[in-house]
């Protein structure tokens, strides 16, 4: 059958007319596949959603217990019939629980990558490329300027900085679901064994990573009890949105670090006032998008959100056919 | 190439003058010689590097990937040099052992020849990661635009070798790159380097601002007084052939007053404040010494419209004779007779003002004679020329500031201590006609104001955004709402580069008006009148 009979936008996101489902609908449909617990992903007011366990409990989290009528939790690698099309979560290396979707009907496959990485990450299952003849990829990175370094590099950087400036405290911008987890548990993996001051908004996640068994070492709430001078030399992991606001005042002379594969970018960081950027993503760079796309052996890519014209681009000089994918509601700055 | 990398990426983010300090200072203890050396260099603006040029990268890169990949990248980045060095594409089977350092980097870069520059730059492109390519784009260049002065750059080897900043500026014109004797000597594994250089800077002497209640512990009796003149202030060197004009931070302006310069047929140390115009007749606004300030080339025009004069304060040295032991009292007698040797049209002697008590003296400052005079100088006749702003014998009493009553129009989070704070303001005066009054904006401050009241006008900016861009917040301001700040500066300047006309020197928050309705603020015309006296 034809790839776009299998799998097509509408307004309310990716849908399979032959299996009756949607991917990561952006509004409440009756049956959503989610690839991951990050919100403009994962919404709650579905009917019924399959994804792995792992997205399931996230979205518990967030949402509340009863963020769907029914759900199903996919194990990864088990391929599940849905109206005679078969579909299987496998592993995408983007969060915990985070998945790509093969949908395959009549002898044709396509994978949904939803967001990914190559990366090596301690809080995940690194990415499997899956055989395809339609590769539906992100690009939030799609540019050949996103080159990401080695996560290990940056994470000596910050312990650099807090080494050099022992009388301030250092503010990391993560984003709570993922990336939060992620820093921590490199700082832990470089040999740092103080506690970690986190913001409010990433307690309950963090502690679901480890009772997921990713060690995240002591996190302790940054609250303010003895003054300023607690979080003299404290590294502190918050959302971003959080350090310019009136919260951030607790701290003593912070400087700002954000971490994010953006912060490639000097101009961005420089105007979000970052000191300290801190280039770790949980999306593929440049190298790792199209390396995938090689990898994957798909005759077909359909690009999606994010900087689809560059990818396209290259994948007519590699020879391979490709189209963006509009699919509407997804953020473009997503890191 | 990649700690240089590094300190560069860091600087150009750090705000803080201190932040900025610990990381040049842990840089020299760091690295060795001579790549600390040429990073100095790099920073103070004394690295030429000649046969490779800019406009090869475009080239380069266009050989190297697809243009229209280039394009979009551009595109988005906006900066070219951070678009090289970021798509610059690393042939696998290519990847170095170990990465160039920033000696070999120069090395190589100074001695490519004119032909073979483009191949020699994209070799070492090829042999270094993204940072370290960045780095040696802005070396090729030049201007690494990274907020480090060459004055900040002294200042963090002094914190380094633990000396007075004048000691580094007194040598500085004597040595060059990788100041490899500098370096020993600051760790103290050398003596200070000798130099045999001619026509060096001799650090300056500075004043202080008379306070509340200085002036009623001193006898008018022990102090001369001079108009405070508002120019530059510049050293005037010459010996043995070399003829040099340094600022008052030891850089070298002889370059942009080339008329002066050549005026300087003597063997002495000269200290006074450099103006335009002819001192026998006129002497030239500060907006008029402007536009003879940051310029490479000096038109002959430029010269004759607003031709370079220096106005005398002191003498430092004549042939081989260091005067600056000497008392005030007995330099400014050998000044006198030494000025009259000089070309009148280019020298002049810096009047003394005439007073009984402090009191007519205080009449003096505030109804100054001439517009260019900002102020008296107080220098107790016994006073020996010493470098840097000891407390006691020269004092400045500056004319009291201008102010403004201008509306707050936009706000900007600060960093460090004040990153949760918005606290550089834009701020605005009226102008257009009745009925059409719209608010321009006229400058910018940051300080002036105390840390309760930064709380306050932070709030006041909350609860009254109506748009944000990034770390800046438009603030409603229109003829019914909007903060007054009264404004105060030290002086206004043409400007071609604001839509107002004018820039402000030192703006700074003098007082929150809450009680003033933003339609009395001030108008444009006000302050444009200043500018025409």
């Amino acid at each position: 059958m034809r790839a776009r009979d299998l799998l097509h936008p509408r307004p309310e996101g990716l849908y399979c007319p032959p299996g009756d489902f949607f991917i990561d609908p952006v509004r409440p449909v009756d049956r959503a596949l989610i690839t991951h617990g990050h919100s403009d992903h994962a919404r709650s007011g579905h009917r019924s959603v399959l994804a792995t366990q792992q997205t399931l409990d996230i979205m518990g989290l967030r949402y509340g217990e009863h963020f769907a009528d029914t759900t199903q939790a996919a194990r990864l690698g088990e391929t599940i019939a849905l109206n005679g099309v078969s579909v299987s979560f496998h592993p995408a290396g983007h969060v915990l629980g985070s998945a790509q979707i093969a949908v395959e009907h009549q002898g044709t496959r396509i994978v949904a990558s939803g967001d990914y990485k190559r990366q090596k990450d301690a809080t995940c299952r690194p990415f499997e490329p899956i055989r395809c003849d339609v590769f539906i990829t992100e690009a939030t990175f799609g540019l050949p300027v996103f080159r990401h370094p080695p996560d290990t590099e940056e994470i000596a950087r910050l312990l650099k900085s807090a080494a050099q400036f022992p009388e301030r405290s250092h503010l990391v911008g993560a984003y709570a679901l993922g990336k939060a987890q992620r820093v921590m548990r490199l700082l832990r993996d470089a040999g740092y064994d103080r506690p970690i001051y986190i913001h409010g908004a990433l307690a309950r996640l963090s502690e679901y990573y480890q009772g997921q068994g990713i060690d995240l070492g002591t996190l302790e709430p940054a609250t303010v009890e003895g003054g300023k001078d607690d979080f003299a030399g404290a590294i502190v992991v918050g959302p971003p949105s959080a350090f310019a606001d009136r919260w951030a005042r607790r701290f003593p002379d912070p400087i700002s670090c954000f971490a994010s594969g953006w912060m490639r970018i000097r101009q961005r960081a420089k105007q979000g006032g970052v000191e300290l950027p801190l280039i770790i993503s949980d999306h593929a760079d440049w190298d790792e998008l199209t390396g995938t796309i090689k990898e994957t052996g798909a005759e077909e890519i359909w690009v999606t959100h994010g900087r689809e014209e560059a990818l396209v681009r290259w994948c007519e000089l590699e020879g391979i056919a490709a189209r963006p994918l509009h699919l509407v509601g997804y953020e473009d700055e997503g890191d | 190439m990649n700690r240089f990398a590094e300190l560069l990426d860091r600087l150009v983010l750090t705000p803080s003058r201190n932040g900025k300090l610990t990381l040049l200072t842990d840089y020299f203890r760091s690295v060795e010689d001579p790549d600390r050396g040429l990073a100095l260099a790099a920073i103070t603006g004394d690295l030429n590097i000649a046969a490779v040029k800019p406009a090869m990268l475009r080239g380069l890169v266009s050989e190297r990937m697809d243009p229209v990949l280039f394009g979009y990248s551009y595109d988005y980045v906006g900066d070219l040099a951070e678009t090289v060095s970021l798509v610059w594409p690393q042939s696998p089977g290519h990847i170095p052992n170990r990465e160039p350092t920033l000696g070999e980097v120069v090395g190589k870069l100074q001695s490519a020849s004119r032909s073979d520059g483009p191949k020699v730059l994209a070799g070492l492109l090829d042999s270094a990661g993204v940072s370290a390519r960045f780095a040696i784009i802005k070396l090729v260049t030049g201007g690494l635009r990274i907020g480090v002065s060459a004055r900040l750059a002294k200042q963090a080897l002094a914190d380094f070798g633990k000396v007075d900043v004048a000691e580094i500026e007194e040598l500085w014109h004597g040595l060059s790159p990788p100041y490899t004797a500098l370096f020993a000597w600051l760790e103290g594994k050398a003596e200070k380097p000798q130099s045999t250089a001619m026509a060096l800077f001799k650090p300056v002497m500075l004043s202080n601002p008379v306070g509340d209640g200085d002036l009623d512990k001193l006898d008018p009796a022990d102090y001369a007084a001079e108009w405070k003149w508002d120019g530059i202030r510049v050293q005037a060197a010459a010996e043995g052939g070399s003829r040099r004009l340094y600022s008052r931070t030891g850089d070298d302006v002889s370059g942009a007053f080339p008329d002066l310069a050549d005026a300087m047929h003597f063997s002495a140390v000269l200290d006074g404040e450099l103006l335009v115009g002819d001192p026998r007749e006129t002497t030239g606004t500060f907006s008029d010494l402007q536009q003879r300030l940051n310029r490479k080339t000096v038109t002959a025009k430029m010269q004759q419209q607003y031709p370079a004069f220096m106005r005398c304060y002191d003498l430092l040295q004549i042939g081989d004779e260091d005067l600056r032991a000497l008392p005030f009292r007995e330099r400014r007698g050998r000044l006198e007779t030494f000025v009259q040797t000089l070309d009148p049209s280019r020298f002049d002697l810096s009047p003394f003002v005439q007073f009984e008590d402090w009191q007519a003296l205080e009449d003096l400052r505030r109804a100054p004679p001439h517009p260019v005079i900002e102020g008296v100088m107080l220098k107790r006749w016994d006073s020996p020329y010493v470098a840097g702003r000891p407390k006691g014998p020269w004092f400045k009493w500056k004319r009291d500031p201008h102010t403004v009553d201008a509306v707050l129009m936009y706000a900007q989070r600060g960093h460090g201590k004040r990153s949760s704070f918005y606290s550089d303001y834009t701020f605005g005066v009226w102008s257009g006609g009745e009925g059409e009054e719209e608010l321009v904006p006229v400058g910018k401050a940051y300080f002036g104001f105390t840390d309760e009241e930064l709380k306050q006008i932070d709030k006041y900016v909350r609860d009254n955004t109506i748009e944000r861009f990034g770390p800046v917040r438009s603030v409603r301001a229109d003829r019914d709402n909007g903060l007054v700040l009264e404004v105060a500066f030290e002086g206004l300047n043409r400007s071609t580069r604001h839509k107002s006309g004018v820039a402000m020197r030192f703006p700074r928050i003098s007082r929150l008006r809450w009680d003033k309705p933003a339609n009395e603020a001030d108008r444009i015309e006000t302050l444009r009148a200043l500018l025409d006296r």
